[in-house]
C-alpha cells in the first residue's frame, strides 16, 4: 500500500517535470520557428523610435504601403505551395502590367475605368508569360528559383528591345509625349497621372484622431482587393486544384503516381502567380502614378521575395499572414531605416545601404538554409 | 466472365543494355491470388512497373510485349490510365506524402469535392474538398483493415507497419478495383499483421478481385496463392500451383541451387554473471507514435548478441529509434562507462553506436549518388576513414574501392559494380546498400532493425551469417530487433520480449514456442522474469 502510493507520487512528480520540460521545448520551439519576424519586429519598433516620425504619419504611410504591395507578396504563396520556390518570375507578372498601362495611356484612357482596362490587358499576357515560365521551370525541375533570377534578367532584355526599339516603329504610339525625341522608343517615365490614385481615389476614409493634426487616410477598395485575394487564395487551398499544389508541392513522384498531372499543375500554379503579380504591378502603379518605364519591375520579384520572407516564411511553406506580416515588416523598414539612420548615426545612405543590405541578406540566408535543409534531409 | 482477367505476353525489358525480363508471360483469372516470386533483382517491380505504367518505363525506354486488361491491350502509358481500368498498385517504396495526414493520403487525387459558385465558372478543380466525406472514407477502408489509427494523423512519424497498411486502405478504396499489386506489402510489417493483411487479401479475391502478389515469404505463398509465378535474372522459369510447391523447391527454382534453411549457429553462451555491461538502459521512455516505450530498463553484455522481439505496438522498434535520437525520448543511456546524451543523432552516433532502420525504404540512402559513396559517406564524414594523411584530406579512392568491392561480394548486392547509382538498384539490393553503410562504421554496439526485411531467401543467409562473423571475429555487440521470431532465436544469444512498452522478460534462444508465446502475449508471470 504504502510503496504503492509511493510510487504514484513519484510517477505524478515524473508527469509534472515532464509537463514542465515539454512546455519548454514547445516555447524554444516556436521562438526558434520564428526567430525571423521576432527579429524584424524588434528591429521596426527601434527604428520606428529612432526615426523621429510621428505616428500617424507612420501609420499612413504603411497603409499605403501594404495596400499597394501585398497583392504582390502574397502572389508568391501558390508556387511555395506547389514546391516550385521563391517565384522570381513574377517580374514577368510585373511586366504585363506595365505593358497594360502602356496600352491604355496611349489610349488616353483615364480614371477607374482606365485602371480596369489595364487590369483587362494585363491578365492575358500574364497568362501567356506565367505559361511559357511554366514550362521552362518544368524542364529545370528542383532549380526553380535561379531559373526565375535568369529568366527575369532575359524577359527584361527582350522588354527593353521591345520599349525601346519595337515602340513607335513597328507598334504606333499615338501620344508624341510618350516617346523620346526621336519618334522612337518610349521615354524613362510614363506619365500616367490620369489613373494616379483611380483605384485607391474610389473611396477613402479619413479618420480623425483627436490631438493629431493628419487625419488617418484609409484606401477601402485597395485594401478590400488584398482582403478579396486573401479570401481567394484561402478558398484556393481548400479545392481539388489546392490540395493537388499540395502533393505537387510535397513530392512530385508520388503525386504523379497517384494519376496528378504534375507539369500541367505546375505550370497552373505560375500562371496564377504572374496574374497575381500583374495585377499587383497595376494598382502597385496607380498609387505612384508614374512608371519608371525601364526600371519599376526590375526590383518587384526581389521585393516580394524578402517581404515575404521577413514574414517567417520559407522557400517551401508559406502562408496568408506570413505574406500580410513580411509586408508590413519589410516596408516599415523602409520608411524608418533612411532616417533612423541619420539619427543615428547622421548619415541617410547608412539606413539605405542597410536596408539593401537586409533585403539580399535576407534571401541570401533563406536561400542559403533551404539547401541546408535538403542537404540535412539526404543524410 | 469470360477470359483472363490480366494477360503479360512475352515482356522484355532493358534498362540501359541491361536485360532485366527476358519473355516474362503471365495469366491472372477475375478473384486468382497470383503470386510472383525471386531472388533481389530478378525483375519482379520492374514487371510490375510495367503493368502499373510507371514513368520510370517510360523514361528508359519503354518495353517490348503486350499486356491485355479483360482482353482488350492496354494503353497503360501512365498511371492514370492503369488506374482508370481498375488496376491498384501499393508500391515497393512509400508512396505516402508525409505532410498530409492519412485521410488525405489515402484520398489522394480521389478527393470527393462539393460544387461551389467558381467550379460553375472554372470547371471541377475548383471544388470544395469535402473533408467530412474523405474522413468517412478514409474511416471506412481504415475499418476494413481494423486498423484502429486516427485517420486525422499526420502520416510523418507514424511507424512503418502502419503506413503499409495506409496504402493498402488507399487501395481499397478505390472502388472500380479489378487488380490489386502488392509489391512486398508483408516485408514490413509483423507476423500477426502480415496474418491479417493475407486475410484481407484472401477476402478481397474472394470478391471477385485479382491479386497480383510479390513477396519474400515463401510460406505465406504457399498459404494463399492460387498461381506461383518464379522469375530468375529476368527469366521465368516457372508458374505452378502451391499444390506441387514447396518452400524447399520455390527457394531452388529462385536461386538456382539449393538452399540451406535459416538454422541456428553452433551455441555459444555469454557468461552474463561476470562480465559488466557494455550498453545499460535505465527507464527509458520513447515518444514514437505506435511504438512507444514507458520505461525500460535492459542491459547488454559486450560481444553478445541480444535480440528484441514482441509484436507489432508494443514498442520493440522504439528501443533503437530512442537510443539513436530519431523520436524523444528521456532516460538513461550508459555506454562503456559514459552517459550518451538522448535526442541527439550525431552524439549517439559518434559514441560508437550504428544503427539500420527497419525504415529503409523512406530514409538513409542517397539515391543520386554511387553505392561506394553510399557505402562510405558516414564513416569519412563522421569518422575520417577513407581519407588520405594529410592537410587536404582526400580520399582514398583505392581503399574505398576495396572496401566497397568486398561489402558487395559480403552480401551480395546485385549490381552492375561499386559506381551504380543506388536509384538503380531493385529494393532489396538498396536494403543491402543501408546494411553495408552501418557496417563501414564498425560500431562498438549495432543496432539493425528488422535486418532481413525484404531480402530474398538466399540473401537472408548472408545477412545474418555476416552479422555473427561480425560478433564473432570483430567483437561487435549487436541489438537485434526482429518481428521474425526464428530469425532472433537463430542468432541471438539472448532474446528480450517487448510488452506494452515495458521489458517483459528476457529468454534464452532455444526456450520452447510456447513460453516465447506467452512472454509476448504478456501472459507469463512475473516470476519468470529474469532480473537484469
Ligand atoms: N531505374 C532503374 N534503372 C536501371 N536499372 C534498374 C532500375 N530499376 C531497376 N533496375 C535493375 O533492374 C533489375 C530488376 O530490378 P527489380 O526492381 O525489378 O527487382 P526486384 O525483383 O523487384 O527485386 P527486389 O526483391 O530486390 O525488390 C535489377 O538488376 C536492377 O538493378
Ligand atoms: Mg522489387
Amino acid at each position: 500500500m504504502t510503496s504503492d502510493s509511493r510510487g504514484q507520487s513519484k510517477k505524478l512528480a515524473l508527469q509534472e517535470t515532464e509537463a514542465k520540460a515539454y512546455k519548454e521545448r514547445i516555447w524554444k520551439y516556436y521562438l526558434r520557428k520564428n526567430v525571423v519576424p521576432i527579429f524584424f519586429i524588434v528591429l521596426c519598433f527601434f527604428g520606428g523610435y529612432y526615426s523621429g516620425l510621428s505616428l500617424p504619419f507612420l501609420i499612413n504611410e504603411i497603409i499605403t504601403r501594404m495596400a499597394r504591395n501585398s497583392f504582390l507578396v502574397i502572389s508568391l504563396i501558390i508556387p511555395i505551395l506547389a514546391g516550385m520556390g521563391l517565384n522570381f518570375g513574377i517580374v514577368l507578372g510585373a511586366m504585363a502590367g506595365q505593358f497594360g498601362y502602356i496600352a491604355t495611356a496611349n489610349f488616353q484612357m483615364a480614371g477607374f475605368s482606365g485602371f480596369v482596362v489595364t487590369t483587362l490587358i494585363s491578365i492575358p499576357l500574364s497568362i501567356l508569360f506565367g505559361w511559357l515560365t511554366g514550362k521552362l521551370f518544368n524542364q529545370a525541375k528542383g532549380k526553380e528559383m535561379i531559373t526565375g533570377i535568369i529568366l527575369g534578367f532575359f524577359a527584361n532584355g527582350i522588354y527593353q528591345l521591345i520599349c525601346l526599339y519595337f515602340m513607335g516603329n513597328f507598334i504606333p504610339i499615338r501620344i508624341p509625349t510618350m516617346l523620346l525625341s526621336t519618334g522612337i522608343g518610349l521615354r524613362n517615365t510614363l506619365d500616367i497621372k490620369s489613373m494616379h490614385y483611380a483605384l485607391d481615389n474610389l473611396w477613402k476614409i479619413r479618420i480623425n484622431i483627436p490631438g493629431l493634426i493628419f487625419p488617418i487616410i484609409i484606401p477601402v477598395f485597395t485594401l478590400l482587393a488584398v482582403a478579396v485575394l486573401c479570401v481567394a487564395i484561402h478558398f484556393l487551398i481548400k479545392t481539388k486544384l489546392g490540395q493537388e499544389f499540395r502533393a505537387v508541392g510535397q513530392n512530385r513522384h508520388i503525386a504523379e503516381v497517384s494519376g496528378i498531372k504534375v507539369d500541367k499543375i505546375r505550370v497552373i500554379a505560375i500562371i496564377i502567380s504572374t496574374v497575381l503579380a500583374g495585377i499587383g504591378q497595376v494598382i502597385f502603379l496607380q498609387n505612384l502614378g508614374n512608371i519608371n518605364t525601364y526600371g519599376s519591375h526590375v526590383q518587384v520579384g526581389t521585393f516580394a521575395v524578402a517581404a515575404i520572407l521577413i514574414g517567417g516564411a520559407s522557400v517551401s511553406k508559406a502562408t496568408i499572414g506570413q505574406a500580410l506580416l513580411g509586408t508590413l515588416l519589410f516596408h516599415t523598414l523602409f520608411i524608418v531605416s533612411p532616417l533612423a539612420g541619420k539619427n543615428l548615426i547622421g548619415d541617410a545612405m547608412i539606413g539605405e545601404y542597410f536596408r539593401v543590405f537586409v533585403t539580399y541578406g535576407v534571401i541570401g540566408l533563406a536561400l542559403a538554409l533551404h539547401a541546408w535543409q535538403a542537404r540535412q534531409k539526404r543524410r | 466472365m469470360t477470359g483472363p482477367r490480366l494477360e503479360m505476353k512475352n515482356i522484355r525489358k532493358e534498362y540501359f543494355g541491361n536485360k532485366v525480363l527476358k519473355g516474362v508471360n503471365i495469366s491472372v483469372e477475375p478473384g486468382e491470388i497470383h503470386a510472383i516470386v525471386g531472388e533481389n533483382g530478378a525483375g519482379k517491380s520492374t514487371l510490375m512497373n510495367i503493368l502499373f505504367g510507371m514513368p520510370v518505363i517510360q523514361s528508359t525506354g519503354g518495353f517490348k510485349g503486350k499486356v491485355l486488361f479483360n482482353g482488350e491491350p492496354v494503353p497503360s502509358s501512365s498511371p492514370e490510365d492503369a488506374m482508370a481500368l481498375g488496376i491498384g498498385m501499393v508500391h515497393q517504396e512509400f508512396m505516402l506524402l508525409p505532410g498530409f495526414t492519412v485521410m488525405e493520403n489515402i484520398k489522394l487525387n480521389r478527393e470527393p469535392t462539393r460544387p461551389n459558385l467558381w467550379s460553375r465558372f472554372l470547371g471541377s478543380k475548383m471544388e470544395t474538398l469535402d473533408i467530412q466525406r474523405m474522413r468517412n472514407d478514409a474511416r471506412e477502408a481504415l475499418d476494413r483493415l481494423d486498423l484502429g489509427i486516427d485517420e486525422m494523423l499526420k502520416v510523418a512519424g507514424l511507424p512503418v507497419g502502419f503506413m503499409q497498411f495506409i496504402e493498402i486502405a488507399r487501395e481499397l478504396d478505390k472502388n472500380n478495383l479489378q487488380l490489386l499489386v502488392l509489391d512486398e506489402p508483408t516485408a514490413v510489417l509483423t507476423e500477426s499483421d502480415a496474418d491479417t493483411l493475407l486475410e484481407t487479401v484472401k477476402r478481397l479475391s474472394e470478391q471477385g478481385i485479382s491479386i497480383l502478389f510479390i513477396t519474400h515469404r515463401l510460406d505465406e505463398v504457399l498459404k494463399v496463392a492460387d498461381q506461383i509465378t518464379v522469375l530468375r535474372d529476368g527469366e521465368q522459369v516457372a508458374t505452378m500451383s502451391p499444390k506441387e510447391a514447396t518452400v524447399g523447391k520455390l527457394a531452388e527454382l529462385m536461386v538456382g541451387r539449393k538452399v540451406q534453411a535459416v538454422t541456428r549457429k553452433d551455441n555459444c553462451e555469454t557468461d552474463m554473471e561476470c562480465s559488466e555491461p557494455l550498453l545499460s538502459i535505465r527507464d527509458l521512455h520513447v515518444e514514437m507514435p505506435g511504438e512507444e516505450l514507458h520505461g525500460v530498463n535492459l542491459d547488454v553484455a559486450p560481444g553478445e548478441i541480444l535480440g528484441i522481439g514482441g509484436l507489432a505496438g508494443h514498442g520493440k522498434i522504439g528501443i533503437a529509434n530512442g537510443i539513436m535520437g530519431l523520436y524523444p525520448s528521456t532516460g538513461k543511456i550508459i555506454l562503456a562507462g559514459e552517459t550518451v546524451p538522448l535526442n541527439n543523432p550525431v552524439a549517439a552516433l559518434n559514441s560508437g553506436m550504428a544503427f539500420v532502420s527497419e525504415d529503409r525504404r523512406g530514409i538513409g540512402l542517397l539515391l543520386e549518388d554511387s553505392i561506394e559513396m553510399n557505402i562510405i559517406v558516414q564513416a569519412m564524414q563522421s569518422q575520417g576513414k577513407f581519407l588520405k594523411k594529410g592537410i587536404l584530406q582526400l580520399m582514398d579512392f583505392e581503399a574505398s574501392r576495396k572496401h566497397s568491392e568486398k561489402m558487395i561480394k559480403d552480401l551480395d548486392i546485385r549490381c552492375t559494380g561499386p559506381e551504380q547509382l543506388t536509384r538503380r538498384l531493385s529494393g532489396g539490393n538498396q536494403q543491402k546498400v543501408c546494411i553495408a553503410k552501418a557496417l563501414t562504421l564498425e560500431p562498438k554496439v549495432l543496432f539493425v532493425s528488422e535486418p532481413t526485411r525484404g531480402i530474398d531467401v538466399g540473401a537472408k543467409r548472408l545477412v545474418l551469417n555476416l552479422l555473427v562473423e561480425l560478433n564473432r571475429k570483430a567483437g561487435v555487440t549487436i541489438v537485434m530487433t526482429s518481428s521474425e521470431l526464428a530469425e532472433l532465436r537463430s542468432v541471438c544469444d539472448r532474446i528480450a520480449i517487448i510488452y506494452k512498452g515495458r521489458l517483459e522478460g528476457v529468454l534464452p534462444p532455444d526456450d520452447s514456442n510456447e513460453r516465447f508465446g506467452l512472454m509476448m502475449a504478456g501472459a507469463l508471470t512475473h516470476h519468470m522474469k529474469e532480473v537484469s
